[in-house]
């Protein structure tokens, strides 16, 4: 009966201890961003990587949730006589929503999990250690660059992904389902206040915090070779995911 | 002069004894050997000589500044002194072998970039290089990654270099060669050296003194001939080659039934 406390309390202990670990590490990683000089280069590098490369996943997810939204929110308002609220319907959805928690989603399954892999192998072929044993900072050469370019790309895609699946539910309301154009952009214009993309904005600037602190975390504290990689990987996108939900509630919890 | 000293240096990971009390000192311009059988803790030891490892207890003196006491800005000051070549080499894989070699003069000096081409190029030729510059670290053999790994090192001039089993995985020729290089930059550069490597006998032309790192502790610690001719069982069955098959027979001809 004591083993079974026991295990629960190590257990308990250990994810404090975990929690405080990367809790330690966020901290690190901010204070050096603001510690001269920033890596510019690198930066746009990881600009580059996480955000532009991201562009064509962006806008095909985008799109499709649109159409998806479109056809899905037509067939609810039809219900009610209220075809003509379909525009606000899916801006509203996309930019309060659904853009920053799915394009957050996409990037992580994509960049979030590369950045894992990468620093985790380099981790495990010392290459870490060899920038450290140069007296040079990890957390300036490899977190910094990898988070200040999340804070740049993430609202970015976002709104690119907003605006692409805009125009889905309008190739399918519109197009495909007869709404009149003036209807459905004049509703957007009616409704949509810069509350709404202010709120998204800020999700999508916390989401990018969060996925490239887990991933760059995860992998900078991999361990045992091959196996370390892929379990630091998958653990990122996973507890990324999951953490990009439930921060998601509680923005909303705040925000509404 | 002392250079390094290592006082009582104890390490565990997760409740399991590493070094269980390691003592040596290491004089200014010596190239000192650390040799041991597998998973003895050397390249454990060697880390914690550049402070990349906190010890569990004891210390580590560098010109009697305390290493392991250190963090911070003070911890990386002292780290300037040192170049570091690691078993693998350690190279960037997204950078080629000239922009690795050229990596810590571009971040941590001030020199132009023809300055720096010219620098990397000198060293380069050094390690017989040349005209591999171009490279990236997957193109080239474990020997080349090696000699880049040294000419990185190199670059900066150190004052203390530490050695993580430079000639592992390398054929007799390679090791003669990487031997030979870190003679000759011994001798050009006057570094203090700390090789941690399995090479017996020829680690012995190598280094001036040489110390026995067996279950955690520096058995012995002397000059090249004193090793050789220890009367210490561990050291002479180690440094003669004598295998033990996994029940503690003293002879591997034993094991095969061919004694």
């Amino acid at each position: 009966m004591l083993n079974v406390f026991q295990m629960i309390g190590a257990w308990a202990l250990g994810i404090l201890r975990e929690m405080g670990s990367m809790f330690i590490f966020l901290v690190n990683t901010v204070l050096w961003m603001f510690r001269p000089p920033l890596k510019l280069g690198r930066v746009m590098r990881q600009v580059s990587f996480i955000g532009s490369k991201s562009v064509p996943l962006i806008v095909l997810t985008g799109g499709f949730t649109g159409m998806i939204l479109g056809l899905q929110i037509y067939y609810t308002l039809q219900k009610f006589g209220a075809e003509g609220y379909l525009g606000p319907a899916v801006a509203l959805s996309l930019i309060r929503e659904l853009g920053p928690v799915l394009s957050a989603l996409m990037i992580t399954g994509r960049a979030g999990s590369a950045i894992a892999a990468e620093i985790g192998i380099m981790r495990i072929t010392e290459q870490v250690d060899a920038l450290e044993s140069m007296s040079l900072s990890p957390f300036r050469y490899l977190m910094v660059p990898s988070l200040a370019a999340s804070v740049i790309s993430f609202p970015l895609l976002a709104s690119i992904f907003n605006v692409v699946g805009i125009y889905g539910g309008y190739m399918v309301g519109v197009k495909l389902l007869g709404l009149s154009s003036g209807t459905y952009f004049s509703g957007i214009q009616d409704f949509v206040q810069m509350e709404d993309i202010r709120d998204g904005i800020i999700k999508s600037l916390c989401f990018g915090v969060i996925v490239m602190w887990i991933s760059t975390y995860q992998g900078y504290f991999t361990r045992h070779g091959a196996e370390g990689v892929s379990r630091a990987t998958t653990t990122a996108v996973v507890m990324s995911s999951t953490l990009v939900l439930v921060w998601d509630y509680f923005l909303n919890s705040l925000m509404i | 002069m002392t250079m390094i000293e290592v006082s009582d240096l104890h390490k565990s990971f997760d409740g399991q004894e590493v070094l269980t009390g390691v003592n040596f000192t290491v004089e200014k311009g010596d190239v000192f050997a650390v040799i041991g059988g597998s998973g003895q803790g050397k390249s454990v030891l060697l880390k914690h000589l550049l402070g990349l490892i906190k010890p569990t207890s004891g210390h580590v003196y560098i010109e009697g500044e305390d290493i392991s006491a250190l963090s911070g800005p003070a911890l990386y000051k002292l780290r300037d002194r040192f170049g570091y070549l690691f078993q693998g080499g350690a190279l960037f894989d997204s950078m080629s072998i000239f922009d690795n070699v050229a990596f810590p003069l571009r971040e941590k000096t001030k020199l132009k970039p023809a300055e720096v081409k010219t620098r990397v190029d000198e060293e380069l030729d050094k390690v017989g290089l040349t005209g591999f510059g171009h490279k990236y670290p997957a193109e080239v053999s474990g020997g080349m990654k090696k000699r880049a790994a040294f000419a990185r090192v190199l670059v900066m001039r150190p004052e203390i270099v530490l050695f993580d089993e430079p000639t592992t995985g390398l054929d007799p020729i390679l090791v003669d060669s990487v031997h030979r290089l870190i003679l000759w930059g011994q001798k050009t550069y006057g570094f203090t050296a700390v090789i941690v490597s399995h090479e017996i006998p020829k680690i012995f032309d190598v280094a001036g003194r040489v110390g026995m790192l067996d279950k955690g502790v520096m058995v012995e610690v002397g000059t090249t001939g004193e090793i050789r001719n220890s009367g210490n069982p561990v050291i002479r069955r180690f440094v003669h080659g004598a295998g033990e098959n996994l029940n503690g027979e003293n002879s591997i001809l034993n094991a095969a039934g061919r004694a």
